[in-house]
């Protein structure tokens, strides 16, 4: 049946109107997933992709990215009826300042969160200027525990600091120490000193070490960048330490461990925490031999989690490595986006909200459910890794690890 | 030891020995940067920013002819130092020599912006990373006892040594080597004695360019290549010209040499941190004593 215009009364017209405008007002205030496409919501992702840490900060961009195109392939956000994540670059420069100002420029641009900064006195300013907006900023690697230990409540880290690292690399090594048969006696510490966290590491194993009866004959610290190693060799050499442990960015890490190469400088082992180069696959396929036994106390997957292998796989068909860089910035977008889709909303405030209350499990790295406690999740810890042979084992703690430690060393 | 209440660690004499023998080494690469920088000032009268690009760029050609034609970094030095000359040839004479207008301010804006250009340009074609050249004798040399020299150290000792030695007879020896000297010291003279002074100016900046590639060879068997390794090399080398003497090869050589010793002792005693600025209480020392460098000319 039809209706003829003419014939409408005024009470069916009165009903034909305040249907349409139900409509319409939903299509504002309510159910725009159906009616309308979406907005996509917007995530800053903030990296030094220039400058002295360029290679650590393209990778951790390349994370991010990867780790947005899956959630986006997806289906997207489906709280916000499958909104994309559209992601707004920042370069950092590899400075502190510049870092800051990409945020104010994100700010501008409107984003609901960000995901950043690669080193920790990058993170330092950007977690800072993304407080004085109200925009949650998740920390990717930035170790520095004054990142979360500032009272910002926009502020969290998915991964461990450099406390819950130095206090597992104590442990771990103690354990490794313990289990042929306690050799070492002294240990040289070898440290960055120019962004914070390598010296904050010297303290803290210095600390640790002592009561075991192990001896930090001295701390050598050196700036980043840097680009000659071989006074700390012969200072090393001179020493004699049985156990050298550096900590520092990847190309320190790799021209230092090759430094000790050249100058035949042969301790019972390298024991890195946070070492930078000591638990990367570029490192182990560039330099195979300088990097063989050495162990590392750092950023680690599962390595029984089949999701990681997947990450690696695609990570390594798009050319690179699968490194601490790219799978912690995978994760913490992936948290990021998860506490969206928990909000239900681009709102920061609540975005916020929904990252504090957290305990989402979806990831590979060995740290169980979220559980964020003044923006830092209780449960991160690091694994101890040691290259052995082509591959990167996890040889400590029990529970994760899938082969024996080889120490001392091999001559 | 306690000096004037700061605490001086003190080390046995095989430690100071090599650290200064790794001085020795590492004020070689700084003199080999320094050669190409110290002649285009010596005779352009600019101070090329571009130079670290230059460096930058030279190092990726290495990298590249290792990476997929499979020639040793030295062997590619007979591709790229021609082949920088070339570029340099080519760049003042499109490039600087035109934007400038024969103003020095300009020039000096204008190799700024040639080195903005190559950064970024090798950022966006090569990428942030890190490229590192495998070579079989890399951890082969000579053990000194207090340290342990490899090939390639010795390879760059040698080559700043020969650059220097060649750069000197070049000038000496040779018609150019003479007309390049004589536009250094007389622009419009020359012009008029019929030298060809644009030209005279290109074959400089070529040559210039050449040395960086001469250096780009010797530095990739150690050094990683990626956009901003020129930084490492080129502040330092700027003083290294500055203390030598503007446009004194020998200066150049003595500079680097004197330079990189007193970073690498000054870097045992004071730290690797604090002891750089041994480079700058001794450059402030030559200025203050000898203002024209080590073996600088009084100009007019």
């Amino acid at each position: 049946m039809t209706k003829d215009i003419k014939n409408k009364t005024r009470r069916d017209f009165i009903k034909t109107a305040a249907a349409g405008s139900a409509v319409v007002a939903a299509g504002i205030t309510g159910f725009p997933h159906i009616l309308k496409a979406a907005s996509p919501v917007k995530v800053g992702i903030v990296h030094p992709v220039t400058g002295w840490a360029q290679y650590s900060g393209s990778q951790c961009r390349f994370g991010a990215q990867l780790a947005l195109t899956e959630i986006n392939a997806a289906g997207g956000i489906k709280s916000l009826g499958g909104a994309m994540l559209e992601a707004y670059l920042g370069d950092a420069q590899s400075k502190a300042e510049v870092g800051a100002a990409e945020v104010e420029k994100f700010n501008e641009a409107g984003v609901s969160a960000i995901v950043g900064a690669y080193a920790s006195n990058i993170c330092l300013a950007t977690t800072q200027a993304a407080a004085k907006h109200g925009i949650p900023h998740v920390v990717d690697v930035g170790v520095n525990d004054k990142i979360v230990g500032r009272g910002l409540t926009n502020t969290f880290r998915f991964g461990p600091g450099f406390g819950i690292i130095t206090k597992a690399g104590v442990e771990g090594f103690l354990a490794v120490n313990k289990a042929a048969g306690s050799p070492t006696k002294r240990v040289v510490i070898v440290n960055e000193n120019t962004t914070g966290f390598g010296a904050g590491i010297a303290g803290l194993m210095t600390k640790g070490l002592k009561p075991a009866g192990i001896e930090v004959v001295e701390v050598l610290s050196h700036p980043t960048p840097n680009k000659d190693f071989r006074n700390i060799a012969l200072k090393i050499k001179e020493i004699n330490p049985d156990v050298v442990i550096p900590s520092h960015y990847y190309n320190e890490g790799v021209l230092f461990l090759r430094t000790l190469q050249r100058q035949k400088i042969q301790p019972k082992a390298i024991y890195s925490v946070l070492g930078g180069a000591s638990s990367q696959y570029r490192f182990l396929s560039e330099f195979p031999d300088a990097a063989q036994y050495v162990m590392d106390c750092n950023h680690w997957f599962d390595p029984n989690n089949a999701t990681a292998a997947t990450a690696r796989n695609k990570t390594e068909a798009a050319g690179k490595h699968f490194s601490y860089e790219v799978f912690l910035a995978y994760t913490a977008m992936k948290f990021t986006a998860a506490a969206i889709e928990q909000a239900g909303s681009a709102d920061r405030a609540k975005i916020t909200e929904a990252m504090a209350s957290s305990n989402w499990s979806d990831h590979f790295m060995p740290y169980g459910p979220t559980k964020m406690v003044n923006g830092q999740n209780v449960g991160a810890r690091p694994l101890v890794t040691q290259i052995q042979g082509k591959e990167i084992n996890v040889i400590a703690p029990s529970e994760y690890a899938i082969a024996k430690a080889v120490f001392p060393r091999p001559a | 030891m306690d000096f004037l209440g700061i605490n001086i660690p003190t080390y046995g004499w095989e430690t100071i020995l090599g650290s200064a023998i790794s001085g020795v080494f590492l004020g070689s690469i700084y003199a080999l940067v320094a050669l190409g920088l110290t002649l285009i000032y010596g005779v352009l009268h600019i101070i090329n920013f571009a130079h670290g690009a230059l460096l930058m760029l030279a190092m990726y050609a290495v990298f590249y002819l290792w990476q997929y034609l499979g020639i040793d970094p030295y062997l590619a030095m007979f591709i790229v130092v021609p082949g920088g000359f070339l570029f340099g040839y080519g760049l003042q004479r499109t490039v600087i020599g035109k934007a400038s207008h024969g103003k020095d301010e300009i020039i000096l804006l204008v190799t700024l912006g040639v080195s903005i250009i190559i950064e970024n340009a090798a950022l966006f074609f090569f990428s942030a990373t890190e490229r590192s050249v495998r070579v079989p004798y890399d951890l082969d040399g000579i053990d000194l006892g207090v340290t342990y020299v490899v090939y390639p150290e010795l390879a760059a000792l040698g080559g700043s040594l020969l650059v220097t030695l060649g750069l000197w007879l070049f000038m000496t020896r040779t018609d150019t080597g003479k007309a390049i000297r004589a536009v250094a010291k007389e622009r419009q003279g020359a012009r008029l004695v019929g030298i060809n002074v644009d030209h005279i100016f290109a074959v400089t900046f070529g040559i210039g360019v050449a040395c960086v590639a001469v250096a780009a060879s010797l530095l990739v068997p150690t050094y990683a290549v990626h956009p901003q390794v020129g930084y490492l090399f080129v502040l330092i080398a700027f003083t290294v010209v500055v203390l030598g003497g503007m446009g004194s090869f020998v200066g150049a050589l003595v500079g680097g040499f004197l330079i990189g010793i007193t970073e690498q002792l000054g870097r045992l005693y004071l730290g690797e941190s604090l002891g750089v600025i041994t480079i700058s209480v001794i450059f402030i020392l030559v200025l203050l004593f000898r203002p024209t460098g080590l073996f600088g000319q009084k100009s007019g």
